[in-house]
This record gives structure tokens, sequence and C-alpha cells, in this order.
């Protein structure tokens, strides 16, 4: 269980868990797509909330469809209650299927619209620098976004700007709406697009915590010499830990049946217990 | 009205340090000034529109008044989807400002003239939208959009020379008295009106400027100008859809104030599907020129 060696791992295996768990039900309770979407970003998401960020550090969720994973992990945080968790997709509920606006401090942006985060990311972060301010700010988009023109007119500016304390981590899950990012509009190879673009790249697996403290480390590095802007590769997996799910574009769209469910929670807890205590053969 | 807005922009970077300037790589020959005083709040963010009104919005979020310069057409339309999520949804302090409003760019041609600029913006929620005259406006708009919470866009172009004292900068303004019509418009178009050349044309027009959209409550005179002479023209450099025309249609019937006619002179585009200067666009439009006292002489005289 190397991987899975330190207790930062083991508190983050422990969230995940937890948030996961989570969203599943607020996706099973309202019969919800996107789940695919939310378990590519999960383990991300968690580490960024509960490993790397600040209380005055920014979050922006530019793949909006993953909502039910950030408010889970805002769940998680005590930030969203219960009762708005339980409101998710419900008629006048503060939680739709993407995120809303004004309404939640920690989500500053309503997202969805594909290719805004970046930019508006890109605006706060030279904000906070013109206020002579320490924050950072992380912004998590897809892949498929990545066919937006705007997410690459951001992406020169925040080269240009040299706007290093901004954290740009791309959901690298390979699926896009309705096909494989390579067959519909072939992005790789994108680590020397983007350092072409003058972003330093770290790529990582993103559903293991330890790659992603490595990360957070080599930026940590990184930032005290002030250096270039970080664009992350999360190499991740849509629809991960699920097997009737992986690697399937159906899981960007398609609810669970009660089976489905029961056998999504049975995977989780399984993979879980293997992960955390050791025990491959749990469940 | 560039020259103004830029000496505006200057002098209020005196008063309040909050100002970030973001400009699509356009202003030359305009903007160095406002360069120079705002020093790193001077930003080119290159021809980028959809990033700078974000990136715009992240800076209100940030506590910031940005300012994004750009043509009309590239300041509104290429980002418009920007505007509408990232800035109006989100009620946000973004001042777009749009150069060459209607033909003003003149020969440039068709990509660069910007005539569904207010109609696009008036349909967005929060937006606030500003339409300056004479040059005399720019300076006094800028400062109220300077202390307004709302996102605006600020529609420049070729300022009106009228003749005569023009009332200060207001969401409605009467500019001259007239004997038998009531003409209402927005911006510099209502120059045309004074150069035809017919003073006992010009005599029968009563002319009202409309500065603001949404429009506000239709004041009191005008409502009694109205009733008393039944007759409306409105003019105004853009498409009838989603212009003044509409607009004043929907408030004059909803607030009980109904003219006997109603006759909406806007901007057809480009009808013979040739190109000149802003003065030959606007004649072909019958908004200026020969076209517009024949067009006017005919509504006399029906």
């Amino acid at each position: 269980m190397t991987e899975y060696a330190t207790a930062e791992c083991v508190m983050l295996a422990e969230r995940v868990f937890s948030v996961k768990t989570r969203f599943l039900a607020m996706y099973k309770k309202a019969n919800a797509g996107h789940i695919g979407s939310s378990l590519s970003c999960a383990e991300i998401l968690v580490f960024l909330k509960f490993a790397w960020m600040r209380d005055d550090d920014t979050f922006v969720l530019s793949k909006g469809h993953a909502a039910a994973a950030l408010y889970s992990v805002l769940a998680e945080a005590n930030v969203l209650t219960k009762s708005q968790i339980d409101s998710y997709y419900e008629e006048g509920t503060e939680l739709p299927a993407l995120p809303p606006f004004n309404t939640i401090e920690q989500i500053p942006f309503a997202t969805g619209s594909l290719g805004h985060g970046l930019s508006v990311s890109a605006g706060m972060t030279l904000g906070a620098r013109f206020n002579g301010q320490e924050r950072r700010f992380f912004c998590v988009t897809s892949d498929g976004e990545l066919d937006e023109g705007s997410v690459w007119e951001a992406a020169l500016f925040i080269a240009h700007h040299k706007l290093h304390n901004l954290v740009w981590v791309i959901d690298r899950n390979q699926i896009q709406a309705i096909g494989r990012t390579e067959d519909v509009l072939a992005l790789e190879p994108l680590d020397a697009k983007l350092r072409a673009f003058g972003f330093h790249v770290i790529t990582v697996d993103g559903h293991d915590f330890a790659s992603l403290l490595a990360a957070r480390d080599e930026c940590a590095g990184l930032w005290t010499r002030r250096a270039a802007p970080v664009a992350i590769i999360a190499n991740t997996v849509k629809g991960n830990g699920i097997s009737y799910m992986q690697h399937t574009v159906d899981c960007h769209y398609l609810p669970m049946t009660d089976a489905q469910y029961e056998q999504a929670l049975a995977e989780l807890k399984r993979a879980h217990a293997a992960t955390v205590h050791g025990d491959r053969n749990a469940g | 009205m560039r020259a103004e807005f830029a000496q505006a922009m200057v002098a209020l970077f005196e008063r309040r340090k909050d100002l970030v300037f973001i400009t699509g790589d356009l202003g030359y020959m305009a903007l160095e000034g406002v360069a120079q005083a705002y020093g790193e709040r001077f930003i080119n963010a290159g021809v980028a529109e959809q990033n700078a009104v974000s990136l715009a919005a992240g800076l209100a979020r940030a506590g910031h008044l940005p300012w994004v310069y750009s043509a009309a057409v590239f300041a509104v339309l290429r980002p418009y989807e920007q505007i509408r999520n990232d800035v109006c949804l989100h009620k946000l302090p973004v001042k777009l400002v749009g150069n060459g409003g209607g033909y003003a760019y003149g020969i440039m041609g068709a990509t660069h003239h910007a005539l569904e600029d207010v109609g696009a913006l008036r349909v967005l929620p929060n937006m606030k939208i500003y339409l300056p005259l004479v040059a005399a406006d720019v300076a006094r708009v800028v400062s109220t959009m300077a202390d307004d919470p709302l996102p605006n866009y600020l529609r420049l172009g070729l300022s009106a020379e009228l003749p005569g004292n023009v009332p200060a900068f207001a969401p409605w303004r009467l500019l001259k008295p007239g004997r038998s019509r009531v003409v209402i418009g927005m911006g510099p178009v209502l120059q045309g009106l004074y150069e035809l050349g017919d003073q006992t044309l010009l005599d029968e027009l009563e002319i009202w400027s409309v500065g603001t959209f949404p429009l506000e409550n239709i004041p009191a005179d005008l409502v009694a100008s109205i009733q008393e002479k039944r007759r409306v023209i409105t003019i105004e450099e853009h498409y009838r859809a989603g212009g003044l025309g509409e607009a004043l249609s929907h408030s004059m019937l909803t607030s009980g104030v109904v003219p006997e006619a109603l006759v909406c002179l806007h901007a057809a585009g480009y009808p013979s599907g040739r190109y000149g200067s802003r003065r030959w666009h606007l004649a072909e439009n019958g908004l200026a020129g020969p076209p517009l006292a024949s067009r006017l002489n005919e509504l006399l005289r029906a």
C-alpha cells in the first residue's frame, strides 16, 4: 500500500469515500446524470479542498456539469447543510444541476457553459494581485472544454501575465459529451501544447492522492520562484471506480437504476476498504 | 467621443483607484493617455474579447471596477455569452465601452458597424445602457457609470454637433420645442434633423433625446406633448428589432400614453449592398440628408 502510505492520503481517502457516497445518493434520489463527470474529478476536488486550499483561496469548477461533486465536497467541509444537499434537483432548490450564481460564497461564478471558468479565475487572480493579496486560485476544467477557443484566450493571458498563483487543473478523462476527445477534436499532445503556451505542466494520476500531493509540493517550489503558471493534467477515468460506468460515454448522461446504484455503492465500499485498510478482499 | 472618453477616464482615475482599463487591442491614437495614467491597471488583453469580458467579471468579483473597451460590435457581440453569464447574471459592475456605435465606422463596412448592440444588450438582466449625444455628455456619463453598481454599456459614436445650448446628459432631454410632431431619438443620429436645410420643417419638430436603457418612465412634459401633438416619430442608428422604437412603443402602451400615429425611422442595414461613409449609410437608410427630409415632409403632409 505504498501509494497510500501517508496519513494525509488516508485522510483524503476517507473524505473522498464520504464525498462519493453522498453524491451517488444525490444522483440516485434525483435520478440524474453527469455521474461519470463527478467520479472523474472527485479525488481532485477533495485533494484541493482538504489538502491544498487555505480558507482565503478560491475555487472555480469550470466543468460545472460536475456540480454534484462540488456540492458534496462543500457539504463535507460543512459549507452546505444536509437540507441543502437533500434539496438537490428538487423544485425550489438552491442547488441546480449546474452551479448557481450569487447564492453560495464558495461558488464565485455560475458555470456550466464551458470555457468561462479559466477567464474569471484569471480576473480574480489579477484582482488579488492588484489588492496585494497572496491568495491562490484553483480552476478545474474538463478536457472536452478545451475545444472552446476562450480557454486558449485565457491560457495566453495567464501565461503572458505570469499569474503563477492560479492553478489550472485539467480533468483529462478522455471522454467528452458524445465521444472520445481524440476522436472528436484531438487534444494530444496536450502537455506540449500547454508548455508551448508558457505553462509549467505537471502530469498526475488524478485518482491517486500521492500523485496529487507530489504536484502540490512541486508547485510550492515553483511559487517561491514566482515561476511560470501551472497547468496540471490529471489523467482520470470517466465513471472511475464503478465498473459498468468506467470509460463509457453513457455515464455522462444516464442515471442509475436501483441495481446499478447498489452495485456502485458496493464497488465503492470494496475499493475503499482495500485502499484504506489494505483489505483487498473486503466486501 | 473617443477623445472625450479617454480624457474622462484619466480624470476618473484621479478620484478612484479601483479602476482597471482593459482594451481589446484597439485605441491607437486615443488611449495612450489612459495607458500612461493607469500604469499596470491598463491592460491590453489582445484580440480576445471573450477572455477580456470574463476577466473583467473576475476583477469585479475581486472588488475592482473594470472597463472593457473595443469597437462596439466586438465589445458586445463576440463575448455575448460572457456578458450574459459572467457579468449580467452575477450583477457585477463591469463597464463595457463600444466605440463606433451604428454606422460610425463608415467605409470599414458591415463587419465593423454595430446596428444591433443596444437591442442585444437590452434583453439582458441588470444591464443599463448609456447613449451620449454630444461631446460634453461623455464626461458626465463616465462619471455616472463609475457610480452605477450595475453592468453598463457605453455606446460611443461621432459626437453630434447641435445648435444652441444642449441640456446636460439625462435619461430624457428636450432638445428643442416644435409645433406638430414629437421626434424621439437616441444618440448622434439626431444631428441629421438639424441639417435638413429646411427651417419650416425643423420648426414642426419637437425633439427629444433618449440617453439610457431600460427606458425610464416617460417624463410628464413628454407625455403632455404626445397627448397634444398625437404624432410621434422615432429615429435611431440601429435596427428596428430591439431598438428605441420598439422600446418606446412598449413604454407608451403600458403607461397609457397612446399616440394616433407612430413612425419608427431606423437602420435597415445595406439595402443597396454598397458601402460609403457614415453619412452615406445614414442617407441610404433615410436617417439623414435629403431622404430624411423627404420622409419627414411626407409624414407632415399625412
